[in-house]
């Protein structure tokens, strides 16, 4: 009843950081009807100051800033939020099968996968994009596979621990397949001490996309995206003109809502019934 | 404790190894291939083919990596290709600067981190801790060049006491240069502070639960020095693996806050090097980078073996 409670209750700072994150939801779902101007229209001159018709500004070739953060949102919550599911997609789906399929199988995928996250993931992800060139959807799998690999370790620790209990043991003794073990018994268990770091690899992915739209290798033109803007709209701030720190600001408020949502699952996780927050 | 490190020495070296198969697996090997990246869609197939040979693409693969292997360790990285300069020569004062700032920012971040780290630990719950959790916090969930632009605007553009812009010369002086590079030394110090702040703080705290701590708090020791002769030299092993892998981190971070200031740096060359699709650069910045990364990740392991007191004799 305690953790009932504590889903019905969440603290302010859960509760900020949600009504941030679903503000930025609607902006993408709902951005040809929230914004003021057109994605790509330009409406007036270059780094126009905030004004009542122009309430960021323009940016550097004259569009309406608060618009292009609006249609923004789509590509770079979208791009993010297709990173992590991907990624969890392999990485769950890799790391149950290295705890439940046995001691070879698993020696040589995390042997693999230590490999992998030898080279940094910047780096790494630089690498495949130059030579795959950074469509959308090199992009997506790129991240989410070069991401995949982080998610493996932590769900295989999680399943190892699953694969030990009664359940599994009578599952095998009944003689049900490998396959049905995976998603049957061990998956609805390992799956509720990942969703905190399902926000967590969210936030780096975003971090990371916006990163790469940042250096030009990311998100390409003509989608608006915030890491992009940041980059078209640099060379401004050497005049004092703030323009790129608006979508640096989108993308930091994004990021720190989500980190907050994820303290409060992490707090409720951590808390076994009724125990006090500070344990 | 020999045998332990040489093992991980020997370790770091197959690692090394392994990254630079990995690099050469995702340059050369990969599905997009090379010639047709970089002559672009427009290309016809006899300047493919052509361009193919000269790249000596026409060889098997494992000829092609253990001519780039040997070359590279002779310290031969080839010729880039978009203006036929020895990647080497360009390579050497670029990883210098990278370095330079590196260093400055970890000079600035190491110590501060673990004294703050280990001030929060034993404050724990009190606003100091409070203050410092809130901070890294913020610093960790916004991107580099947020701070970065943030910084460039107040210092440099309102307040004119920094340039905004890190250009270095080789025959800068040496304060001359801290003083040019003190923005994005100060934006990496935050970044990398920030993580290895929160990680030390936690590996004190991990060690303040165990029972011989709790033994010299029933022993009526104040805090402090439970913290300071107890705690900390046990903490020793996390607190520098701590630091290593931030340093790491370091090292990649560099790449976004070089290329916000255009400070010419390993990482902006690599920038560079992608948008240009040249393979030779790329490679050799990702030889660069990946070596520092497991360089760094293999002294950590040895620092750590060093220094645990449990192995520092033989049984």
């Amino acid at each position: 009843m305690a953790l009932q409670n504590s889903l019905r209750n969440p603290p302010l700072s859960a509760k900020i950081g949600m009504a941030v994150l679903l503000f930025f939801i609607i902006c993408a779902v709902f951005a040809p009807v929230i914004a003021p101007y057109g994605e790509a229209e330009s409406v007036g001159k270059t780094w126009i100051g905030p004004s009542g018709e122009f309430w960021l500004g323009t940016d550097n070739i004259g569009r309406d800033m608060l618009s292009r953060i609006i249609y923004g949102a789509r590509m770079t919550l979208g791009v993010a939020a297709a990173c992590t599911l991907l990624s969890f997609l392999i990485g769950v789906t890799m790391g149950l099968l290295a705890a439940v399929a046995g001691k070879t199988v698993d020696q040589v995928l995390s042997r693999f996968i230590d490999l992998m996250l030898s080279i940094p993931i910047l780096v790494f992800a630089l690498m495949i994009l130059s030579m795959l060139g950074s469509s959308l959807l090199t992009l997506i799998i790129t991240i989410g596979v070069l991401d995949s690999f982080r998610v493996f370790r932590l769900a295989r620790s999680i399943a190892v621990n699953i694969v030990v209990t009664e359940f599994v043991e009578v599952a095998r003794l009944r003689g049900e397949g490998l396959w049905w073990i995976m998603r049957r018994e061990v998956l609805p268990n390992a799956l509720p001490p990942m969703i905190a770091e399902f926000g967590l690899r969210f936030c780096f992915n975003f971090l990371f996309v916006a990163g790469l739209s940042f250096l030009g290798l990311g998100i390409q033109p003509p989608f608006a995206d915030w890491g992009g803007m940041v980059r078209e709209n640099g060379r401004s701030i050497a005049f004092g003109i703030p323009a790129p720190l608006w979508p640096a600001l989108a993308i930091a408020l994004t990021t720190i809502s989500v980190n907050m949502i994820v303290d409060w699952i992490l707090s409720i996780n951590a808390r076994p019934s009724g125990a006090s927050a500070e344990m | 404790m020999l045998r332990l490190i040489i093992t991980r020495v020997f370790l770091g070296c197959l690692t090394l190894f392994a990254v630079t198969l990995l690099i050469f697996v995702a340059t050369e090997i990969l599905p997009g291939d090379v010639a047709s990246a970089v002559l672009g869609q427009g290309a016809t197939p006899d300047t493919l083919a052509a361009f193919r040979i000269e790249l000596g693409l026409d060889r098997p693969a494992y000829v092609r990596y253990l001519e780039w292997l040997t070359n590279a360790m002779q310290g031969d990285l080839g010729v880039a290709m978009t203006n036929k300069r020895d990647v080497i020569e360009t390579l050497t004062p670029r990883l210098s600067n990278t370095l330079f700032l590196a260093g400055y920012a970890a000079a600035i971040a190491v110590p501060l981190a673990i004294i703050l780290g280990v001030v929060s630990a034993i404050n724990e719950g009190k606003w100091i801790d409070r203050a410092a959790n809130v901070l890294t916090l913020g610093a960790i969930s916004v991107p580099e060049f947020f701070i970065a632009y943030i910084l460039i605007l107040v210092f440099a553009t309102n307040l004119g006491w920094f340039p905004s812009l890190s250009t270095v010369y080789a025959d800068m002086g040496f304060w001359e240069k801290i003083y040019v590079v003190a923005l994005p030394a100060i934006t990496l110090t935050m970044l990398v502070m920030a993580h290895m702040l929160r990680m030390t703080r936690a590996s004190v705290l991990a060690i303040m639960s165990q029972p011989y701590i709790e033994m010299a708090f029933l022993k009526g020791l104040p805090r402090r020095r439970v913290i300071l002769r107890h705690a900390l030299p046990n903490a020793a092993a996390p607190i520098i693996s701590v630091v290593a892998l931030n340093l790491a981190y370091l090292i990649v971070g560099v790449v976004v806050i070089e290329v916000v200031f255009v400070y010419p740096g390993v990482g902006q060359y690599m920038v560079d090097g992608v948008s240009k699709r040249d393979l030779p650069v790329i490679q050799a910045c990702a030889l660069v980078f990946g070596g520092a990364f497991v360089l760094l990740n293999t002294v950590a392991d040895v620092l750590a073996i060093l220094v645990n007191p449990r192995l520092r004799h033989p049984r």
